[in-house]
């Protein structure tokens, strides 16, 4: 594997640790710690094990076969993180950190969320593990997430309201680094994607690398050779990170990143961080950022609350600029259609974010040739978007 | 010289603290800011920071996250408070210092920041976000235009840490109070002084101690372990308060911190 990210943090010229001096030792801890459970056969098992009997992995690479006939081309298989306990990838990385969060003798957990799926996964390592935890989510995604703030209060987390700037995932963000800041000493930050200061990036990246590690195996298994295509919907970027790595080195395999384009990619109502924003500092690395002249970021817009980030982590930027992976964008409509296309192709909801990905396959998938091969990162159920589906349909649940 | 060795050196000798007010650039507008210089200098401040409003100011708390919002949404940048510096140094000598995160910097450009920052009159700059490890593009120019970087300390901060902060510090040494952001607290607590012996053990530039003052009477109780306190949320909330007469109460509460350093 290649030896990115550098010791501090930098993937090329992306990452790094841009945070107050107050939080600085605290990082030099985390990553020592982490270089140590790394090497640790017994944290190693420990993650293994709650992977397998808890999460519920592997998780199933499922032929969709519905989806592949109505697209009328390449075979789509769909990597189903859906299925994981609490319905989404974030879980992974959760009992990851919490497991090293525990070895770091820490009693207190905080996690940002803005569709509320890290959030609850959050809630659910930390009442697993027995950690206090507050969860920091804006105003607006309380609203549009209701299901899963109450997911997390019968988990036994605090869910505190962020009221400040956009009321979105980055707000939370910067409120659960306000916490961090004031309650360091014993309290452990568990961010949620592959964002932040060094060496979340990495970090997050080794823990969800799994779903890439089983997807090559399974799609080995399955058909004798590696696909065409990967694609996987970027938000942070933890989804994506993970089924992409272990990817990396197949140099046929090309891999595609679907952000959020909201109202589309000209309205200024969108989250299209690589394809619309330059290099800039924000929470903790240095990475794309969608950011005025002045380098106040922008107002982001996507109807998926997970995608609704206008940063995005640092190796993406670096992937970006190597041309080792292509990034597109899916509007808001894109995606519902995609969404409400999968529930009756092949019987699955998937979440709102997930259906980025697979609109980009619903547009490739008629112009490739029967036997070229798509993984789909499937990242999370749609459980939590029963909602807002039943508003843009202007049905009453 | 730099103004700001000028200002510690002239203290220094008439065994005086220094007082140095906080205030956010463009709240509620760039004209009440180079007020708010002139009559917080008349009023015996002996340096004057002014913070460059960012829209993520992840290291401070809720009042001046509203002088930040109140400032941008006046259309308040960069290179507007570099303009409102020039005006500033007509009339005004006292050191001043640009607290800014660094995207704004950077954004800007740095060679262009230095450039116009010394240009304009600015003494000294203050990254919250910008630790040691990263610091050294900024550093090295600053200091080759004779702008200083001042650099953060925090209770958290470790030996190995101080000594290189200290390396790369310009002016003088910000201790910040607490572990936590911005603003204003009842208690002052008992790692300061600890903090700052340690500081003074590893450099010989000026301690100053920020972040949570909120009363002159207790400004004195810390400068006995500084040369130099720092105030801003306290001050920023005056502001947010009195449309009116904001600038004269601000120097009110300056000139009483002031005097009670000098007590
Ligand atoms: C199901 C799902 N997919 C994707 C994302 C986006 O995050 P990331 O880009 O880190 O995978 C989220 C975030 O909440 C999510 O819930």
């Amino acid at each position: 594997m290649m030896s990115i990210p550098d010791e501090r943090g930098y993937f090329g010229d992306y990452g790094g640790r841009f945070v107050p001096e107050t939080l600085m030792p605290a990082l030099e801890e985390l990553s020592e710690s982490y270089r140590l459970a790394k090497k640790d056969k017994e944290f190693n098992h420990r993650f293994k094990y709650y992977l397998h009997q808890y999460v519920g992995r592997p998780s199933p690479l499922y032929f969709a076969c519905g989806l592949t006939r109505h697209c009328g081309g390449a075979q789509i298989y769909l990597k189903r993180e859906d299925l994981n306990h609490t319905g989404a990838h974030k879980i992974n990385n959760t009992i990851g950190q919490l497991l090293l969060a525990g070895r770091m003798g820490k009693t207190r957990v905080i996690a940002e969320t803005g569709a509320g799926q890290h959030g609850v996964a959050t809630a659910t390592a930390a009442a697993l593990f027995g950690f206090q935890c507050s969860v920091y989510m804006g105003e607006e995604d309380v609203h549009r997430q209701a299901l899963n703030v109450f997911r997390m209060r019968l988990l036994g987390a605090e869910v505190i309201t962020v009221k400040s700037g956009s009321r979105t995932l980055k707000d939370a963000m910067n409120e659960a680094i306000r916490d961090w800041v004031t309650n360091v000493e014993n309290t452990y930050y568990c961010i949620g994607s592959v964002a932040g200061p060094h060496p979340y990036p990495e970090m997050v990246r080794d823990f969800q690398a799994v779903i890439g590690i089983e997807a090559r195996e399974q799609i080995l298994e399955h058909t004798g050779r590696l696909p065409d295509y990967v694609i996987a919907c970027v938000g942070g970027g933890s989804n994506a990170m993970g089924i992409f790595y272990p990817f990396l080195q197949d140099k046929e395999v090309k891999l595609i990143g679907v952000e959020a384009a909201g109202h589309g990619l000209e309205s200024g109502r969108h989250c299209a961080t690589l394809s619309r924003g330059k290099p800039g500092v924000l929470q903790g690395s240095y990475s794309y950022v969608l950011q005025d002249e002045h380098g106040q970021v922008l107002p982001v817009h996507s109807i998926s609350a997970g995608l609704d980030y206008p940063g995005v982590g640092p190796e993406h930027s670096y992937l970006k600029d190597i041309n080792r992976v292509v990034y597109t964008s899916a509007e808001d409509g894109e995606a519902v259609k995609a969404f409400q296309l999968l529930c009756r192709t092949d019987g699955i909801i998937p979440a709102l974010e997930s259906a980025h990905a697979l609109a980009e396959a619903v547009k490739l998938a008629p112009q490739l040739p029967p036997e070229s091969i798509i993984i789909v990162n499937l990242s999370g159920r749609g459980d939590k978007d029963v909602n807002t589906m039943a508003k843009m349909v202007g049905a009453k649940v | 010289m730099n103004r700001i060795d000028n200002c510690f050196a002239n203290l220094k000798e008439n065994g005086q603290k220094a007082f140095i007010p906080f205030v956010t650039a463009g709240d509620p507008d760039l004209g009440t800011t180079v007020e708010l210089v002139r009559a917080m200098t008349g009023a015996g401040a002996d340096i004057i920071e002014l913070g460059v409003p960012y829209s993520e100011p992840l290291a401070d708390g809720p009042v001046i996250q509203k002088a930040v919002q109140r400032s941008l949404e006046r259309g308040t940048t960069l290179a507007k408070i570099l303009e409102a510096v020039t005006i500033i140094r007509k009339t005004e000598q006292v050191p001043l210092v640009l607290m800014s995160y660094y995207n704004p910097i950077l954004q800007y450009g740095l060679d262009n920041f230095v450039q116009h920052a010394v240009e304009a009159g600015v003494d000294g700059v203050i990254v919250p976000d910008l630790p040691v490890e990263e610091c050294p593009p900024l550093f090295s120019r600053a200091l080759e235009k004779g702008l200083y970087l001042i650099q953060l300390v925090a209770p958290t901060t470790t030996e190995a840490r101080l000594k290189k902060i200290a390396r790369f510090s310009r002016g003088f040494i910000y201790c910040v109070s607490v572990t936590g952001v911005t603003g204003v607290r009842e208690e002052t607590n008992n790692q300061i002084a600890n903090l700052t012996s340690r500081v003074r053990q590893v450099t010989s530039l000026p301690v100053g101690i920020g972040f949570g003052v909120s009363a002159p009477a207790q400004a004195a109780q810390i400068a006995r372990h500084c040369d130099a306190v720092i105030a801003g949320s306290v001050l920023v909330k005056i502001i947010e308060n009195n449309s009116d007469n904001a600038v004269s109460m601000v120097a009110g509460l300056v000139a009483d911190f002031k005097s009670a350093l000098s007590g």
